[in-house]
């Protein structure tokens, strides 16, 4: 299949970006990294500079690859990274346009590469449970309802790509944030922590310059890893549910 | 030849790593605050290493080339991660492990070492229990456990089909606790390009900002290289595109030791390969051995019309199946271990039996599975057994919930629905046995240089078995390093912090940035991709799930003229002191460049088959693997002296197991 694919270039973040025309012969079982990748080799053929994209397993779980593809996050195909996306979901003929991640929190690094160091300060102010190594009583010890654990381990699939914001009108970045939150404070042993975890968290995605979720729920439509909206909800109950202990505040 | 000694501790088997815990030196903790520690590297090892290290009080610097350390790639293992918890009452124990992963690995890994993996791996579900990953679970409300290839218990602890994820995510977030703290301080996007050695010991590295491309010089007391396997050497494999031996290798050419290089891992059940353009190959996991039926047709004309499209699997009758594992391996069936089931698969693909268009894959089937759990679904639900599209119906519920991901995977790839069709699969490179030799303590020949996980070798001798490897990184980054490092470091207790601006910090960031601008300079006609895509087709082709002496020399040859031209023909685009991905690679292809050929001289020096090692001269009438005991029963730990090769032994003494000839039949 022949495309004409209008992707993002920008040096550097100092410099201006604009979008460049490409030409490329494409088969219908290609990843659509494989296609970039037959561009990237005809550009270093032609002693061009190739596309710079971030990617690495290829296989949707590491969540390094973050394209916008004709306007949404990881494409046009539900529940699938840019990684996952297959050439057959495209036609001979298409013009496809390729950009970056767009958010305050995500700047421009290089063409289609952005910075998410955020999404680790975030993860750093308190998504996690406090325990040392060698601490922990015997697993069997701590039983964990069925449900509960099925729940926890959906909201701790987020791979960290980033889509959430991507395509959020105020580039919120609630849905990652309330997917650890819910991930944590589902199981017993995340219940100590919960009121304290979901504020630095808050507080942390703040200061990094996300905006506030106003319920579109743009993210959870393009979430690759279908992560629930719902989780929003209960970051918002347990957030509020802290700040207004005035015990903890003092 | 270098004296080998993997200081394994006195006493009995069971009693050797207890009673060394007991009686090794320690740090006292206002003498950790002033040492600090460099780990490269932050998957399951790295990341759980780092953390640990970083709570008992040691000033750690950890580097990635990630973004972030959580894109690692032991994120992407799926099926599970192995431990002697006999929770299931079926007669599991550190001994029944110990004794598997050693027969597993084809008596080719060290008896102490394997033992201690057997010890801590039940703290390790413990640990991350208690982190909160969201291993399955009973309805009860206990761990659930399921069976991996090579064992005949249930032991592998999951969380569906990413439990790689989930321990990754849980040491990650260990990780950005102690980033937090200040007890980290965390260098994302920096690569290792060199080792730096003073006095003897590892007290640093070179490492590039790959923002800026600026070199940099940081200093240790001591260095920890967590950086994982270097099954890219094959360009095709279940690795992530940036694997890499790099950081391995530059330590081996500053004499450092790449033990047992040839024994790597072919997976049986991966994605087949679909054309020339291809950039890595897809693991379906072995967990899919469970309830998957391996098979293809026994009539050749079968095997045409299913080729060309004209018959489908599923109409082919029971009668002319040949379900060839549960054949050859009545005792183990579809569980054999991974190196058997390749093989059988290269075995039926060679007679010419393989079933896509390239002749190239075997058919893993659901349909038993699927009306089995539909039956007892049914039966549950108190529902008739008569009614057959009802039980297919809720037999593919169940297998939704086991493996839907993989199913979801295996769909987007192909194209193919593997509800309704048998998947279509064949081996490919996954994982790698061999790595940079470490005695008991983990530390390599070099004072000072640590290696845990993937890349070191000591714990799956020439086969791994499923779940074990991340079984072996978090023991390793959890529960043995933060022991075994103070048998270093409680000898540097009065070194004061080590100066990153001393003479051999400046040679080594002279040497780096000589060796990247011979690079840059080369501006030739051909891409590193295309270095790699043969280099990776010529260790495949010669080197890869059976080996022979003829085509190893031949091998050895191309290699070398290979890696001539790269020096000389290479082009690199953009510039050195930017953002530049292909200088990136560039520098990976030239190290593969030079472990492709140790892997093959190791090959050569081998005259056995084992494990995943399979010499063609060396086989047993029925096509199985004849080991030789006698001569080949040691570690080979090979030395790079500017292109020449040498060979140093390290022999392996089995004191608590007998070897034999291992059966799965």
């Amino acid at each position: 299949m022949q495309l004409k694919l209008k992707v993002w270039r920008q040096k550097n973040a100092e410099t201006k970006g604009e979008f460049k025309e490409y030409q490329v012969e494409a088969n219908e079982h290609m990843s659509f990294l494989e296609m970039m990748d037959v561009l990237n080799e005809e550009l270093i053929a032609e002693k061009e500079e190739p596309i710079a994209f971030e990617h690495d397993c290829r296989e949707g779980i590491c969540g390094s690859c973050n394209m916008v593809i004709n306007g949404r996050p990881h494409g046009p195909i539900k529940a699938t990274t840019t990684c996952q996306l297959h050439m057959r979901s495209f036609s001979d003929g298409d013009t496809i346009v390729i950009e970056p991640w767009r958010s305050e929190g995500f700047p421009i690094i290089k063409d289609l590469i952005v910075d998410r160091s955020s999404f680790d300060r975030i993860i750093q102010a308190g998504g996690y449970i406090s325990v040392n190594t060698g601490q922990a009583q015997d697993a069997n010890s701590i039983p964990v309802d069925h449900e509960d654990a099925a729940e926890a381990f959906d909201a701790a699939t987020c791979i960290g790509c980033g889509a959430c914001v991507a395509a959020c009108p105020n580039s919120s970045a609630m849905l990652f944030a309330s997917a650890k939150v819910a991930h944590l404070s589902k199981l017993p042993q995340g219940q100590v922590e919960a009121e304290s975890r979901a504020v630095s968290i808050v507080n942390q995605m703040d200061e990094e310059g996300f905006g506030r979720c106003s319920n579109t729920g743009a993210c959870e439509a393009e979430c690759p890893k279908e992560i629930s909206i719902e989780n929003i909800a209960l970051l918002n109950r347990q957030y509020f549910k802290s700040i207004l202990s005035t015990e903890k505040e003092a | 030849m270098i004296n080998l000694d993997a200081k394994i501790p006195e006493g009995s088997l069971a009693e050797k790593w207890t009673k060394y815990k007991g009686t090794m030196n320690l740090v006292a903790p206002n003498n950790k605050r002033n040492i600090e520690v460099i780990v490269v590297g932050t998957g399951l090892a790295g990341a759980s290493a780092a953390a640990s290290l970083g709570e008992l009080g040691y000033e750690v610097k950890a580097f990635t080339f990630h973004d972030s350390p959580r894109r690692a790639h032991s994120i992407a293992a799926q099926g599970g991660i192995n431990a002697a918890k006999n929770y299931q009452n079926d007669g599991d124990s550190v001994y029944r492990l110990f004794y598997d992963t050693i027969k597993g690995g084809d008596y080719r890994s060290r008896e102490a070492n394997v033992h201690r993996l057997a010890e801590v791996s039940t703290s390790i579900i413990d640990q991350c229990v208690a982190q909160g990953v969201p291993f399955a679970r009973e309805y009860g409300g206990l761990l659930a456990n399921r069976s991996f290839g090579g064992v005949q218990v249930s032991r592998t602890f999951y969380a569906r089909g990413q439990t790689g994820q989930q321990l990754l995510l849980g040491a990650y977030q260990a990780l950005s606790r102690q980033i937090h703290t200040g007890s980290v301080k965390m260098y994302n996007r920096h690569e290792m390009l060199d080792l730096v050695i003073k006095d003897g010991k590892a007290r640093g590295i070179i490492a590039r900002n790959l923002l800026t491309g600026e070199l940099e010089r940081h200093s240790a007391h001591c260095v920890v290289l967590a950086t994982g396997g270097y099954g890219n050497v094959y360009y095709l494999s279940t690795n992530a595109m940036k694997s890499n031996v790099s950081a391995a290798w530059r330590a081996v050419r500053r004499g450092a030791l790449k033990a047992n290089p040839c024994f790597c891992q072919i997976h049986p059940t991966c994605i087949p390969v679909s054309g020339s353009y291809q950039s890595k190959l897809t693991l379906m996991s072995e967990s899919l051995r469970n309830d998957g039926r391996v098979w293809v047709p026994k009539n050749m004309e079968d095997v045409v019309a299913v080729r060309e499209g004209k018959l489908e699997p599923n109409d082919i009758p029971e009668e002319n199946r040949d379900y060839y594992l549960e054949r050859k391996y009545p005792a183990f069936g579809n569980l054999v271990p991974r190196d058997v089931a390749s093989r059988a698969a290269k075995y039926v693909c060679d007679e010419g039996r393989g079933v896509n268009e390239s002749g190239l894959a075997v058919f893993l089937d659901f349909s038993s599975a699927i009306e089995r759990y539909g039956e007892s679904e049914a039966i549950a639900k108190g529902l008739s057994t008569k009614d057959k599209s009802k039980i297919i119906e809720l037999g593919k519920q169940v297998i939704a919930k086991k493996y839907g991901n993989l199913f979801d995977m295996y769909k987007q790839i192909t194209g193919d629905n593997p509800y309704e069709t048998p998947m279509k699969i064949y081996p490919a490179i996954h994982y790698t046995m061999g790595g940079l030799w470490v005695d008991y303590n983990l530390e390599t020949n070099i004072p000072g240089l640590f290696a845990l996980g993937e890349a070191n070798f000591s714990d799956h001798g020439a086969n791994r078995l499923g779940a074990s490897a991340l079984m072996q990184g978090l023991a390793d980054g959890y529960f043995v390093i933060p022991y075994t490092i103070g048998q270093f470091l409680s000898n540097e207790i009065r070194t004061p912090a080590i100066d990153p601006d001393s003479e051999e910090f400046m040679a080594a960031e002279k040497d780096t940035q000589e060796r990247l601008q011979k690079l840059m300079n080369i501006k030739g006609s051909r891409s590193v991709e295309s270095f790699h895509r043969e280099l990776g087709l010529t260790i495949w082709d010669y080197c890869g799930m059976s080996r022979n002496a003829e085509g190893l020399k031949k091998a050895q040859k191309k290699v070398q003229e290979l890696r001539e031209e790269f020096w000389s023909n290479v082009y690199i685009p953009g510039e050195m002191n930017e953002l530049n991905p292909e200088l990136e690679k560039a520098t990976k292809v030239a190290d593969f460049l030079e472990l492709g050929e140790v892997m093959i001289v190791d090959a050569l020096n081998r005259e056995e088959s084992c494990g995943g090692h399979f010499r063609e001269e060396f086989q047993t009438e029925d096509g199985e693997a004849l080991r030789n005991d006698k001569d080949f029963s040691y570690v080979a730990a090979w030395e790079w002296q500017d292109g020449e090769i040498n060979l140093h032994k390290e022999p392996l003494e089995f004191k608590n197991v007998e070897l034999k000839t291992r059966s799965y039949k």
